[in-house]
């Protein structure tokens, strides 16, 4: 799976950069994320909703806000 | 079948954007929203460091327009480019350090290019005529039209009829009876509308969304730059203006006053960039200083820094300041009272 090291980023960068990546994975790949900033819950998710990925998994551990992600179709 | 028409919203995340979209989505035109980020975006950043709005829910309100339009939403990174806007504004700026009408030609420039790699046909702003002093007049539309090299591609929803015909217009891929005449710096046209639509929970910006113009950001702007002798900044600069209590005592160098556990926190992360500053023989704030500072100016520093720890009434406080590498040496002072610390060195 690819990670993306989105520590000490704020929002909406975490969300640019997940962007970006995504735009250069396939259907069905996971990318895990990995930020501070816990405004990533909120925004990741909702980026996700309106361009037809979906968050696998969101937790929280150690400060971290870790979010795995399964690219679309879009 | 006539084929669908496709546009690019300029989403900012308020009321005008989002209602100018929902229109040209009304007449079955395909819309995706795009949204810049420039770096002096207010809401996201004050609620991520400051530990006091961690209760308050934090959105992104431009993702959250394009969710209740059920349209796509790309972010786009102009953090390098925009430099140049801010710093050799070609119209200038507003009231502070807002280079509002270069911003917007330089916006619409951006997703005329994205439209165009993109196979969409014309770009939507929420323009309001008369909503902005310095972008939003009649005289500024043409310009932002014609020196984005949108021309008549751009299309303004909400004050189209107050316009000239634009090309989507003219071509019939909307009707130019169903879009507004909207005008001036009353929001009751689209609140009326806005209610028509169902939007309730729409952002109501108090200042706008922008720090450049706020007058105490614009004020630490203009100090960063006149103390480094030349308008420019890297990202990590324009976050710090957003944090702490800023104070420049003498012309080398300035101190950043963590004002909360939050904004301590965030300064953390930045001990490798800056010689640090905190007590340890009372909590108190961590501080950071940028420039260059000789032991006489570390003790003044430490002396304000003392004067915002717990200990600010005690006879002597104990002050690390630790280098870019870690190093510390250890200070003692006595805080400095209120009136010691003058007016003329807060930022």
């Amino acid at each position: 799976m690819i990670e993306l090291d989105a520590r000490r980023l704020m929002c909406p960068m975490p969300v640019i950069k997940t962007q970006n990546i995504i735009e250069t994975m396939l259907s069905g790949d996971n990318v895990r994320v990995i930020c501070t900033d816990p405004g990533v819950m909120q925004d990741i998710p909702a980026w996700c909703r309106i361009n037809g990925h979906t968050v696998l998994k969101a937790e929280e551990i150690d400060c971290e806000f870790i979010l795995t992600i399964e690219v679309g179709d879009g | 079948m006539a084929k669908q028409r496709k546009a690019v919203v300029l989403i900012s995340g308020g009321l005008d954007s989002l209602l100018a979209a929902k229109v040209i989505l009304e007449q079955g035109v395909h819309v995706e929203g795009i949204n810049f980020y420039t770096g002096f975006c207010v809401e996201g950043h004050t609620h991520a460091i400051r530990k006091k709005h961690k209760a308050k829910p934090k959105r992104n309100n431009a993702i959250w327009s394009a969710e209740q339009l059920g349209i796509k939403l790309h972010i786009i990174d102009i953090i390098e480019e925009y430099k140049d806007v801010l710093i050799n504004p070609k119209h200038g700026y507003g009231a502070n350090m807002n280079p509002c009408l270069d911003c917007k030609v330089f916006m619409v420039g951006k997703a005329k290019e994205w439209a165009d790699k993109n196979g969409f046909d014309f770009i939507i702003t929420g323009e309001v005529i008369g909503q902005r002093p310095m972008s939003q007049r009649r005289e500024t539309m043409p310009i932002i039209s014609q020196e984005s090299g949108a021309h008549d591609r751009l299309l303004r929803p909400l004050c189209a009829q107050n316009l000239p015909e634009t090309l989507p217009e003219r071509e019939g891929w909307v009707n130019r009876d169903e879009l507004h005449g909207f005008s001036g710096r009353t929001r009751k046209p689209q609140m009326a509308l806005a209610k028509k639509f169902g939007f309730e929970d729409y952002a109501q910006p108090a200042g706008g969304c922008c720090f450049l113009t706020d007058k105490a950001y614009s004020v630490k702007l203009t100090d960063l730059w006149a103390s480094r002798g030349k308008r420019d900044y890297e990202i990590d600069d324009i976050m710090l203006l957003k944090v702490g209590r800023h104070f420049r005592p003498k012309p080398n160098f300035k101190i950043i006053v963590a004002r909360e556990e939050g904004e301590n926190n965030f300064l953390q992360g930045y001990k490798k960039q800056f010689v640090t500053i905190r007590t340890v023989s009372h909590k108190g704030p961590l501080t950071l200083l940028d420039g260059t500072a000789n032991g006489d100016d570390l003790e003044l520093a430490a002396k304000i820094v003392a004067r915002f720890s717990q200990g600010r009434d005690a006879d002597v406080v104990d002050v690390e300041v630790a280098d870019k590498n870690g190093v510390a040496k250890s200070i003692k002072v006595k805080p400095f009272t209120a009136d010691e610390i003058q007016q003329a060195w807060r930022v």
